[in-house]
């Protein structure tokens, strides 16, 4: 009986492990819940970037976070990947996508279908298209419409750090 | 001096380019562009209509793609009304090939388009209108020849679930211009698809 129970509970704790093994669980936000990721009074500087699996530039550009993270890895600066993707099994296709272009850096998903509420939050000057990205350290700050280059994104992080 | 009055025509220049495109109340200029059909269409052709309703749509972007029924069923309800939908291709194809004139028929075949699916092949009409992303949506009002544009931005207030939208901006737009009222709101944004271009 007691051996029974156990391999019963040790079946439970591999099918879990291996259901992880399919999706990590990235967190998935409405813009209220992401907000404070705009506004940290900290050393570091924030680089956070709109994309979406789908949006062929936004993947394009993809691997020059990845570069930035890598390059920057021992110093402030902490790189986000807001994930626009909507649709089904969202979240293993995004496990699927990042594995597969080996994107390391962290994603959540942003969930917030009422858009024209908070893109002004974003920046004044964003009207919605993607990619975008955001670099600030505090009070400093640039946006960037459409893809975005590592030397950009490095010169604008040097630059907040001078 | 003459250095100093390079940098201010440069600014200036640079500004202009900057604010290139449509405002609301700016007039807004014709086009021609071929249709799906292979015919050229402008909005002249259209000599009862009270304006038009420009929507910059695609192929490939799935919030266009999320966008297709209701902007069917908007034409086909504000159609007669005297507001028909406009839907214009701003992609270069050489970018996003499901962007062809090719699969826009098709596109236009599988979903029944009620409206015409025009090509903005030069990518000079999204230029003009200062369109920067699909869908990307452009109320225009008709007086006489004269087209003045009334409304810039998105569709509703939910991209993912038309049948959870509470406010729908387009429509709101158009019923104010059909009862001879300016629109209460004349801007909005949204997230949408790039425009794709090759420069």
């Amino acid at each position: 009986m007691m051996m029974k129970q156990r391999l019963f509970y040790l079946l439970i704790v591999l099918i879990s492990i291996s259901l992880n093994g399919n999706s990590q669980d990235f967190k998935t936000m409405d813009y209220e819940a992401l907000k404070p990721s705009f506004h940290q009074q900290n050393d570091t500087t924030y680089v956070i970037n709109f994309w979406a699996m789908w949006c062929k530039p936004c993947v394009e550009e993809l691997p020059e976070f990845e570069h930035i993270r890598k390059s920057y890895e021992n110093k402030k600066v902490k790189i986000l990947l807001v994930s626009l993707d909507f649709g089904s099994n969202v979240k293993e296709r995004l496990t699927k996508f990042l594995k597969k272009k080996n994107i390391n850096a962290e994603v959540v998903i942003l969930d917030d279908p009422d858009s024209n509420a908070w893109i002004g939050k974003v920046d004044q000057s964003w009207d919605g298209a993607l990619p975008a990205t955001v670099v600030y350290k505090k009070e400093n700050r640039k946006f960037f419409a459409g893809k975005i280059t590592y030397s950009e994104l490095a010169e604008t992080i040097d630059n907040f750090n001078r | 001096m003459k250095k100093v009055l390079l940098l201010c025509f440069l600014l200036i220049s640079s500004v202009a380019i900057m604010a290139q495109g449509y405002k609301v109340g700016d007039s807004a200029e014709d086009f021609k562009l071929k249709n799906i059909d292979g015919k050229h269409i402008s909005l002249s052709d259209y000599s009862d209509a009270k304006g038009f309703v420009v929507i910059f749509t695609c192929n490939h972007c799935p919030y266009a793609v999320a966008y297709e029924d209701r902007i069917i069923d908007f034409d086909k309800k504000y159609k007669k009304k005297g507001f028909p939908v406009i839907a214009i291709n701003p992609n270069d194809p050489a970018v996003v090939p499901g962007d062809s004139f090719e699969g826009m028929q098709k596109r236009a075949k599988e979903k029944g388009f009620t409206f015409p699916y025009l090509f903005d092949a030069k990518q000079e009409v999204y230029k003009n209108f200062g369109a920067t992303k699909t869908p990307h949506v452009y109320v225009l009002s008709k007086d006489k020849s004269k087209l003045t544009v009334e409304y810039i931005g998105t569709i509703d207030n939910n991209y993912k679930d038309a049948s959870k939208v509470s406010t729908r901006y387009l429509e709101d737009a158009v019923n104010s211009l059909l009862m001879n009222k300016k629109p209460e709101v004349t801007y909005t944004k949204a997230i949408g698809c790039s425009i794709k271009t090759k420069g």
